[in-house]
């Protein structure tokens, strides 16, 4: 070891970038160190109430998705059927309204949630972090939105 | 083994000379990191001839006392009973002390390397300090109001075996340096804080639960969790980890519905 320093202590004339005893290389900073930017605990349900949401819209969408594939891809001559006038005929029923708009909103939340934590798992950086959810949540506004308003101010005459 | 005391010198010789036949040509890859010297962490071999039922932890003294006494590692007691010597082998964790040589197929060099997620002070040395950090915030000690009573507080059998699973944590760091949330977000509390919040949630004697439950419904808390099961697998004790995380789940749906 001793001879193995001395070489080291030789070449450090020529290798600017040397470590010894004194001169330590930085280590990689430690998790959940406490600084000043970090935040408080939150001291809310709102972790709580997103995993059960994830839960119980996951169950209720089983059935909402799989039967509108079934309706939609299946029965009656499959994809072929589809078109302004059998997706108007469909809305001109509060069932499917109710039914398109709860999947819709299930749908886009799950999806949302579910996105949410990959973020916050994967995400390296404060800064990427906080604008990935920002496009995640803009596109989800948007989607939610903009598909509600098309079902409720639908008009079969539009020419 | 059983050999009387009076025999011992000459069995002693005669284990000596028919050592070679037990012993097999083990390499091991063993991650080195020494800020003093490098900024850059590197594999070195080290070929070992050794007996393939001795511990991964015998086969780093034997390169500590005779091949390279600058290897860095921990271990107290060296049963499995410290916590101390969880390192990452053949890349899974493990408690060096409890694995043999011969479990984990010597043919192919073996590679230790420190637990990750946590800061690497040298060689398989990691700053504790986080992983205790989330340990101490779950406050796991036990919590009364009232008088102290004069005698032991007494408990049933089946009060017991309610958190019995969790009381075997050794705080090696094994499970939650296996953990890929701890990994990427070191803020998540991690399994073993949970496990030990957990042994006092379900202790009928405790009655500061609900701050401990109040403590793991944070953000960084129990929701964390994706139960990939990475920490029951690497759980030297054989804690049900996993289990004990998603009770502490129930435990705080239930007491909100």
């Amino acid at each position: 070891m001793s001879a193995e320093s001395t070489t080291a202590g030789a070449t450090a004339a020529e290798n600017v970038a040397l470590y010894d005893a004194d001169n330590p290389a930085p280590v990689i900073e430690a998790p959940r160190k406490r600084t000043r930017k970090t935040p408080r605990s939150t001291r809310t349900n709102f972790e709580l109430y997103g995993w059960l949401f994830m839960r119980l819209s996951g169950i209720v969408l089983v059935v909402l998705v799989l039967g509108h594939l079934l309706i939609q891809l299946v029965l009656d001559g499959g994809v072929s059927k589809i078109g302004f006038a059998f997706v108007a005929g469909r809305w001109a029923s509060p069932f499917w309204q109710v039914w398109d708009l709860l999947m819709l909103w299930l749908a886009m939340l799950h999806g949302a949630n579910g996105l949410r934590t990959v973020i916050n798992d994967y995400a390296q950086r404060d800064n990427t972090r906080f604008w990935l959810k920002m496009l995640l949540y803009t596109a989800t506004v948007f989607t939610v939105l903009l598909g509600t308003l098309v079902i409720f101010t639908f008009d079969p005459n539009i020419r | 083994m059983s050999t009387p005391t009076l025999d011992k010198h000459s069995a002693a010789l005669d284990a000596a000379e028919t050592t070679a036949a037990h012993t097999i040509s083990v390499t091991f890859r063993i991650r080195r990191f020494n800020p003093e010297v490098s900024e850059d962490a590197r594999w070195e071999d080290f070929q070992l001839e050794i007996d393939p039922k001795e511990r991964v932890l015998d086969a780093l003294h034997k390169i500590k006392w005779e091949l390279d006494g600058s290897l860095t590692f921990r271990r107290s007691c060296a049963h499995g009973i410290c916590g101390s010597d969880a390192m990452r082998i053949n890349g899974r964790n493990r408690l060096a002390c409890k694995t043999l040589i011969k479990d984990i197929n010597p043919e192919k060099p073996i590679t230790v390397e420190a637990i990750k997620g946590l800061t690497v002070l040298k060689d398989l040395v990691v700053d504790m300090e986080p992983f205790f950090q989330a340990y101490r915030d779950v406050m796991p000690f036990l919590i009364t109001t009232g008088n102290e009573p004069t005698r032991e507080r007494l408990q049933s059998a089946e009060d017991r075996e309610r958190f019995d699973d969790t009381t075997k944590c050794i705080l090696c760091a094994a499970c939650t340096t296996s953990c890929p949330v701890f990994w990427n977000d070191g803020q998540y509390f991690g399994p073993a804080a949970i496990v030990n919040a957990h042994r006092f949630i379900f202790d009928s004697r405790d009655e500061g639960g609900e701050q401990r439950l109040e403590i793991l419904n944070d953000k960084d808390g129990v929701w964390r969790c994706r139960t990939t099961f990475n920490c029951t697998d690497a759980c030297p004790r054989g804690i049900e980890v996993t289990k004990a995380i998603q009770e502490v789940k129930r435990a705080l749906i239930t007491r909100r519905f």
